[in-house]
Formats: C-alpha cells, structure tokens, sequence
C-alpha cells in the first residue's frame, strides 16, 4: 500500500470548510470509543461535553467568557503563522499582560482620582493600555532575537513562557503581596475602578467580551484589508513572490509578532481585571496553548476562529461537567483537543491534494 | 572543597544531563532527516506514565522502560503519519503532539500519582565501582545512563560511517534531490521520525523510573523543549548534544545547591535559570556562527510530497 499525493491545480473551496468539520466529526467519534472504554455511555457523555454547556445561562455565559480570550489570542496568532512564524510564547505574553496591567491597578489602589469629582474612569483603560504594551514588548523579544540575530523564535518564545510565569510567580509572592493578606500568595482585590463591568446587573458576563471582539473585529479588518495585512497574507501564500515584492522581512517579523503580543496581553489584562479582580500565582489555565489549536481550527481566518474558539471553549466548560457529572478526568478533554489539532492539520491534506491509496506490495513496486 | 562534594556533583550533573541527551538524540537523527518534531516534551511525558505503569503493574524496570519506548514509539508513528505520510505542517503537528501527550500521561498516570518505586538498580562492579571518583563516575550507574553514551556513539557512527546515515543526511538537506536518485525519502523519514519518538520515551521513563523516581503530572517540566533547544545549539552534532547536555545539566544542579545553600536569590529566578541559560545559549550560537552559514539541515521543516 502506498499513499500518494497529487497536489490540486488549486484548493477546493468547500473542502476548505469540510475539512475541519471532517475532522471534528472524526475527533468526537474516537473521543466516544475513548469514553466507552473509560466505561461511561458516549451519548451521555457527548451530552454533558456539547449540550449541556448550552443549557443554561450561567453557563452560555461561562462558554463566552473563556471563548473571547482564546479568539482574541487566536486572531493574534492567526497573523504570525500566516507569515510562517511560530510565536508559540502566546501563554507567556498573556500572563506579562495581565501582571503589567494588574501592577497598574495595585498601584492606583484606593486614590481619590482627579478633581474633585474624583475621577478614576482613566484607571482601567491604563489597565488595558499597560497590559497591551506588556504583551508586545514580552512578544519583542523572540521577535528582535530572530530579525537581528537569527534565533529560532519558535524555542525562544516558549522559554519564555516558563520565564513569565516563574516572574508572576515572584511578584505575588514577593512585592506584591497583600500586606494584610495572611500571608496568601495574593494581591489585593482590585478596586471597583480597575475592573472590567458587569454587562448585565448580578451576572458574571463582563465587559472583556465586547473588548475582545472589538480586537477580533480590528484584526479581521488589518488582515483583509490593509497593505500590511495583504502583505502577511502573500509572504503564507508564497515567500518567494513576496521577497520579490520587496516586502521586508523584518518589519513583518517585528509587525505580527506586536500584533500577536499585544493580543495576549489584551487577553491577559481582561481577564485580570474581569474574572479574577487581583493578581495571583496563576491566571490562565493554559489560554496561550490553546489559543493555537483554536487558530488552526479556525484556519487562521478570524470568522473561523471566532466559531472554533466557541467549540473548544464548550468543550473546556463541557469538560469541567463530565468531571464532576460522570468522573470522567480533565485530561481527556486535554488529550481531545490535542488530537483535534492533529486531525485538522491532517485534514488540511484534502484541501491541498488528491489523496490516492495506491496498493501494492513489493511485487507491484518491481513492476513499476 | 572536599573530595566527596566534588564526586557527588559530577554524579548528580550527569543524571540530570541523561534524560536531555536521550531526548536530544533522538531529535537530531529525526531533524538530520529534515523532519522537526516539536513534540518531544509530549513524547517524552507520556512515555514517563507509561513507563511508571508498567514498571508498577508488572514490578519490572525493564518492561517499564520498554513501556515509555513503546509510548513515544506510538506518538511519534501518529506525528510521521501527519507530517510524512500527509504533509502536514510539522510546527503545528509537533505542537498537537504535545498537547495530546500531555492529556493522554495525565489519563494513563492519573491511578499512579503519589505512588513509589524503588530507582532503577545502580551498577556495582566489585574493586572498579569502589576506586574513587572515577569508580562511581564511570561504574555506578543505572542502565538508563550508559544507554545513552552508547546512544550518542551508535547515533555519531551511524550518521558519519555508515552508508544509511550518508543517506539519511542527504534526504535531509534536499529531499527533491535524494528522491529522484530513488532513495526512499518518506520511508527514511518514517523511521528517522521512530527513533525519535523511541528515545524521548525512554527519556520519560528514566525520569519517572530512575530519575525522581514517581510520576506526578507534567514531570517533564519543559526538558523536552530544552533538548530541542540543545539540537540546535549542538549544531546537529551528536557529541556537542552531549557536551551540551552536560552543561545545561551543570546548570541545573548548581541552581538546586544555590536553592539550597539560601543565597538570597528569589527560588523563581534560580528555577528560570534553566530557560533562560537556553536562550542564552541560542544567542551565544548565533552570535559566533555569524560570518558562517547556517548547519541546519537544508530541508528541515520542509513538507515533501513526491510528484510521481
């Protein structure tokens, strides 16, 4: 048996959108031999993960509040990976996003404001603003190190996750501890000022969600139709062409890589000043990581990323059920969503090539 | 300081060089193939629940080890598939392949959290194991340790004396080239992608086995990002990835005494020293490889898909 691959004289338009449903439907059947063999009814459990969620309006809003910094991160990424770059740091930027902003919020803790109205509204957009600028400079460095000295930012990047995390890590525990906390590794709660609205009165959906959609939105448009954005997309289609139309290869480098940056660390802030209202050892379950699988389910287009952020965001609140409904482990959502990813990069094959099983053994191959 | 210290040490640094060097010498045969598997750190952390369920279930070091093989033999073969059988991108394969070994050791470890075994059995050879210094350094370590200086002999002979090894270089620097003289790129790759996945499996599970030796989720702690940094930083060169190894190991166990010994450093900074020593160590590369070219393999990363 051989697989041969003929490449497409150009790639199939509604394979593009099957592709990843293919793969999903392929994922959510080995996901229900995996339940069953775990012992528990598949149907049951393709409830819990997919239904469910759904449901009921705490959770719609649960789904929400973890699918808008996914898209978000996701749409950021979407430009470096267009561009062939691998910032796979976004875990890390997300995190020095949401320190730098919280440091902002502990720092104008408990101020009167300007005026004597005391006005305080410009504390949170300097929240924002901080953790957006953190975002990008953390992104800068993996960014400068590959443009001027021509280090692989796919490993520099990632180190630098384990970096950002070990300085939060330091901050909370150390000078940003709360002094009449009880010794907790925690900052003080933030005040009412530095956080992120309620959208409707008593409920957890906070303003984050319509930030981050904003973002996706802004990205969306950059992407389909500003000179840089044709420019990230020509350098994906084909970097030959591109560097014959002049196109700079730093400034690319340097451009999605800020943009990329400064999404994670948007990210990070809204969910600072939203969810967690003050700084502790840990802010993100993982956001960064999954943001990728996010944007290659979402092929790298911000309306795909924006529906598949909402599938893998169910599937994590959907996760969260079957451990507690039916005692099925948080790792096999994370296992899923690994081979999520493979099968939809796998997929991908359909789109660019005519997939041919050839058979045939040694006796065929010595007739060729 | 005394003698003992000294001995202990040099112990100490070449236990925790020996998971980097199996996982980095496997990476190095399969991105000598031209395929750059990111999955190493998910390789080699399921290969460390695996391993430990195994060497638990049936009481036996040997078939545990062989456990965590089989484990990064079995991701590996899903991550040659994608990315050799269906041209896939490898960047993003490597990382689904991390993902999915992260998810898949918290499932098969997740009865073994807590648990002990006793460390896999240590060499002892009467009067040589006993000399000092050299005895312990030389003749007092477990199987896992001399597999991998016979790991990195085999690896450095076969891909610079042996006829397959040429062979295997070649279809890493031009696979258009190597495929119209009719060696078999894919098959090649296949099996370059194997032994990999083989060796980081075996690196797991000399972590969970002889290393710690208990498994606990995420054990792996970024050593499989580590040993692919080292590749790079080794120049694909079999005996640097040992040299390296060695270092980032030294590297490790002084940020442990430093920890210990109280210097008054935060504990966060010395246990970035590791990631940020592998940045460092990437720019120090690339600083003195500047007037040179690059000694990557031509055609690392690069998807192949024969045009027949």
């Amino acid at each position: 048996m051989r697989l041969d691959l003929l490449p497409r004289a150009r790639p199939s338009p509604w394979l593009d959108l099957l592709s990843p449903a293919l793969a999903f439907l392929a994922a959510v059947l080995i996901g229900g031999v995996a339940v069953a063999a775990l012992g528990v009814s598949p149907v049951q459990a393709f409830v819990t993960y997919f239904v469910a969620p759904l449901s009921e309006l705490w959770s719609i809003q649960e789904v929400a509040l973890k699918a808008a910094p996914l898209a978000l991160i996701a749409t950021g990424l979407a430009f470096c990976y267009r561009a062939n770059l691998w910032n796979i740091g976004a875990e890390g930027q997300f995190v020095v996003g949401g320190l730098a902003g919280g440091c902002v919020a502990i720092a104008t803790q408990g101020s009167q404001g300007f005026g004597s109205q005391g006005f305080t509204g410009w504390i949170l957009p300097a929240m924002l603003a901080a953790g957006t600028l953190a975002g990008i400079a953390f992104a800068m460095i993996p960014a400068l190190l590959r443009v001027k000295l021509g280090v692989s930012e796919i490993l520099t990047s990632l180190m630098l996750v384990y970096v950002a995390q070990l300085l939060l890590d330091y901050m909370v525990r150390g000078p940003l501890r709360d002094p009449n906390g009880f010794n907790f590794p925690q900052s003080v709660s933030f005040d009412d000022a530095a956080r992120l609205p309620a959208l409707f009165e008593g409920e957890s959906l906070h303003a984050g969600v319509p930030i981050a959609l904003f973002g996706i939105g802004l990205g969306a448009l950059v992407l389909a139709r500003t000179l840089f954005g044709f420019e990230v997309r020509a350098v994906g289609a084909s970097p030959r062409a591109a560097g014959f139309a002049g196109f700079s290869d730093a400034r690319l480098t340097l451009g999605v890589f800020a943009i990329s940056g400064g999404a994670a660390g948007l990210a990070g802030i809204c969910e600072v000043a939203g969810r967690i209202g003050q700084l502790q050892p840990e802010i993100s379950p993982g956001y960064g990581f999954t943001a990728i699988i996010v944007a290659f389910l979402g092929r790298l287009s911000p309306p795909g990323i924006l529906l598949a952020a909402l599938v893998i965001a169910l599937t994590t609140i959907g996760g969260e059920g079957a451990q507690i409904d039916l005692k099925l482990p948080l790792d096999l959502t994370r296992a899923f969503q690994g081979l999520l990813l493979g099968l939809v990069l796998g997929a991908d094959v359909l789109t660019r090539y005519h997939v041919r099983l050839v058979p045939g053994g040694p006796a065929a191959k010595a007739a060729s | 300081m005394s003698f003992d210290i000294v001995q202990m040490v040099l112990v100490t640094v070449l236990t925790a060089a020996t998971p980097l060097i199996l996982a980095a010498i496997g990476e190095l045969v399969a991105e000598r193939a031209g395929v750059l598997n990111l999955g190493v750190e998910g390789m080699m952390v399921l290969g460390a629940a695996m391993g430990f369920a195994v060497a638990t279930q049936t009481g036996s070091t040997l078939l545990g080890a062989c456990g965590g093989v089989g484990a990064g033999l079995l991701l590996a073969a899903l991550f040659g598939l994608l990315t050799v059988g269906l041209a896939a991108n490898q960047v993003a394969s490597g990382l689904a392949l991390t993902i999915l070994g992260l998810g898949l050791s918290g499932l098969v470890g997740a009865g073994y959290v807590g648990m002990k075994r006793d460390p896999a059995p240590h060499l002892h050879l009467p009067v040589l194991s006993d000399l000092p210094v050299v005895g312990p350094l030389l003749f007092g370590h477990d199987a896992f340790v001399y597999a991998a200086a016979f790991l990195v002999a085999g690896v450095w002979w076969f891909l610079w004396r042996s006829r397959a090894g040429l062979s295997l270089r070649a279809i890493g620097d031009d696979h258009t080239a190597t495929h119209a003289l009719g060696l078999k790129v894919r098959k090649v790759r296949f099996l370059a992608v194997l032994f990999g996945g083989a060796c980081a499996g075996l690196a797991g599970a000399y972590l969970s086995l002889a290393y710690t030796p208990f498994w606990s989720p995420g054990m792996t702690a970024g050593r499989g990002w580590i040993a692919l940094a080292l590749v790079v930083f080794a120049s694909w060169q079999p005996v640097r990835v040992a040299a390296g190894a060695l270092l980032f190991g030294g590297a490790t166990v002084l940020q442990l005494h430093a920890q210990a010994a109280g210097l008054g450093l935060p504990g966060q900074l010395l246990s970035a020293v590791p990631y940020l020593a592998t940045i460092l160590a990437l720019v120090a590369l690339s600083l003195g490889r500047r007037q040179g070219g690059s000694s990557a393999p031509a055609a690392l990363g690069r998807v192949f898909a024969p045009s027949r």
